[in-house]
């Protein structure tokens, strides 16, 4: 394990049990001095963390393996239209008042299914990088508009009220029935995306070099849009959109590797979950009327970050 | 132990090109710009399925070899030195391994043994945003031979090059051909092809239409032919001079 990965690891098992005592009500592990603190952790916090480390690890993941795909910096995984697919699968739930209780994250789960199945149609026939990924970037024009083209006609504004919050992502009220299903799908998404790694690094010196390193285009490929489409799938169903993330944190972690896309993705993955797991924790503890939604204090601390990369990197050209 | 292309056609872009090539030799392919020879030259890699004809490497058809064993055999230098991110030279030379999925020691030691033979040891750990055009070429290089290919296959590596790069990476190439491995360079520079190749292959119009030794292959009556331009070699080895 490279330093990176050890320091990140040591992180994370301070943060979590730390993460776990804030919230409205703060837990003082020597004196609990409320009744059911017991409760609160297991029931309440616990899954919340861990869902948070899931969501995170996936979208830090993901977030390395887009850029190393498309050898960009500015890469998201949202990219590829799999995140607006998902959400298109659980608004469409929303809208159409599902209520059962695995409807919305299961419509969500299918969006994405959907999104990777035409990728998958996609794939091979566009063997390049570039026609790939504008074809994925269609897909997420059109997840987007069908999404909007649905909320405009929700039934009552309840509906609407619902779809919208829900967009803005979050981990509010979510509990171990959302750990369950998201985890599987993430760690197996994160480990199709580890196992592309050299072919990502053959990719660093550009299509044709890749090829005649033995890499395979079409395989390449099929593993990014089940790597990023498991990992963000399943992010998407059971929090909601929540951007930058997959933008933001393997930028802050390339320096400290040797900037190969393969020795990115797990540190990247444990930087993910911790930078959710402590936004959480925060969206938790300020105080405002009700508490502040995950989805939007990342983009708050995401765009002025993104802005600044742009500028750096405007200063590097210069 | 030969690369061949055997009745080798790319529709549109390469006709029925016959040539056999042998390891030990540098070979050049010259000609006007779209006479196709990057094509050839990405064929014989195996990156381009020819729509006639086969690459024939050791005596057998490239196509049915796995693409693992093709990148163990055939080392290809692009003419774009695209390098996505700022890895550091020894890293950059160590994606030259990935076809041979070895042990990190093995790894390493062909990676030391690839920069040692191109003098980079002491740039190993230098980011290659701040290495210059022929430190860079070189590093690319490096990766190729960390590789162990029993074929270097180069489309214009004295491209951006000064003239000093350019003969010292000429020297190199010559050094892995008395080495034993096949080398083939596309080259611009007729008068570098002619005293510095083993053998040169001149295209015109993707076509094959000269293969042999150079004073043969880049004799003035195919230049004038060829490239349209009164031409005469002065001196041996010579510098080309050109009439207007």
């Amino acid at each position: 394990m490279t330093r990176p990965t050890l320091i990140l690891l040591a992180a994370l098992i301070v943060a979590l049990p730390l993460s776990l005592l804030a919230g409205r009500v703060w837990i003082d592990p020597f004196q609990p001095a409320i009744p059911n603190a017991g409760l609160i952790l297991a029931e309440l916090r616990l899954p919340r963390g861990i869902l948070a480390l899931i969501v995170g690890a996936g979208l830090g993941g993901a977030g390395a393996a887009m850029q190393g795909y498309l050898r960009n910096p500015l890469a998201d995984p949202g990219l590829f239209g799999i995140a607006p697919g998902a959400a298109l699968g659980a608004v469409l739930a929303l809208a159409f008042g599902a209520t059962a209780t695995y409807a919305l994250p299961l419509a969500a789960l299918a969006g994405a299914g959907g999104a990777m199945a035409l990728l998958g149609v996609i794939a091979g026939r566009a063997s390049g990088v570039a026609l790939f990924t504008l074809a994925g970037m269609m897909l997420a024009s059109l997840a987007g508009a069908l999404t909007s083209l649905v909320i405009s006609l929700a039934p009552n504004p309840f509906a609407l009220s619902e779809i919208v919050t829900w967009l803005m992502g979050a981990l509010t009220d979510r509990g171990w029935r959302e750990v369950w299903l998201a985890g599987p799908p993430t760690l197996l998404g994160l480990a199709v995306l580890w196992r592309a790694g050299p072919g990502l690094d053959a990719l660093t010196l550009g299509e044709a070099t890749a090829r005649s390193l033995g890499v395979q285009p079409t395989r390449l490929q099929w593993a990014m849009i089940i790597g990023v489409g498991l990992t963000v799938g399943a992010g998407v169903a059971v929090a909601g959109i929540v951007g930058f993330v997959g933008l933001m944190v393997p930028h802050l972690v390339r320096r400290f590797t040797d900037r190969r896309p393969a020795a990115l993705i797990v540190p990247s993955a444990l930087a993910g979950a911790l930078l959710l797991l402590v936004a959480d924790a925060l969206c938790r503890v300020i105080p405002l009327v009700t508490e502040l939604r995950l989805g939007i204090a990342l983009s708050l601390l995401g765009a002025p970050f993104f802005l600044i990369l742009l500028l750096r990197m405007r200063r590097g050209l210069a | 132990m030969t690369l061949e292309a055997r009745d080798l056609s790319i529709a549109g872009r390469l006709e029925s090109v016959c040539t056999t090539l042998r390891p030990g030799e540098v070979t050049a392919i010259c000609g006007p710009n779209g006479a196709g020879k990057s094509t050839l030259l990405a064929a014989l890699a195996g990156l381009l399925a020819p729509d006639g004809g086969t690459v024939i490497l050791d005596g057998a058809p490239l196509a049915r070899k796995s693409a693992r064993e093709r990148a163990q055999a055939l080392g290809y230098l692009p003419q774009t030195a695209e390098i996505a991110w700022d890895l550091d030279v020894a890293t950059l030379a160590g994606l030259g391994r990935l076809p041979w999925r070895t042990s990190a020691a093995e790894d390493a030691a062909a990676v030391a043994s690839a920069l040692a033979a191109l003098d980079l040891d002491h740039l190993a750990a230098r980011p290659v945003s701040q290495l210059s055009g022929g430190e860079r070429a070189r590093a690319l290089l490096a990766r190729v031979l960390a590789g162990g290919p029993r074929w270097v296959l180069a489309d214009e590596p004295l491209a951006s090059l000064d003239l000093a790069h350019q003969a010292a990476l000429l020297d190199r190439f010559r050094e892995l051909a008395d080495s034993g491995i096949g080398v083939l360079l596309v080259l611009h520079d007729l008068a570098r092809a002619r005293n510095r190749a083993d053998r040169v292959l001149v295209l015109e119009n993707r076509r094959l239409v000269a293969d042999g030794v150079p004073g043969e292959a880049l004799s003035e009556a195919v230049i004038a032919k060829v490239w349209g331009v009164e031409a005469r070699w002065l001196g041996d080895p010579g510098a080309l001079a050109l009439s207007t």
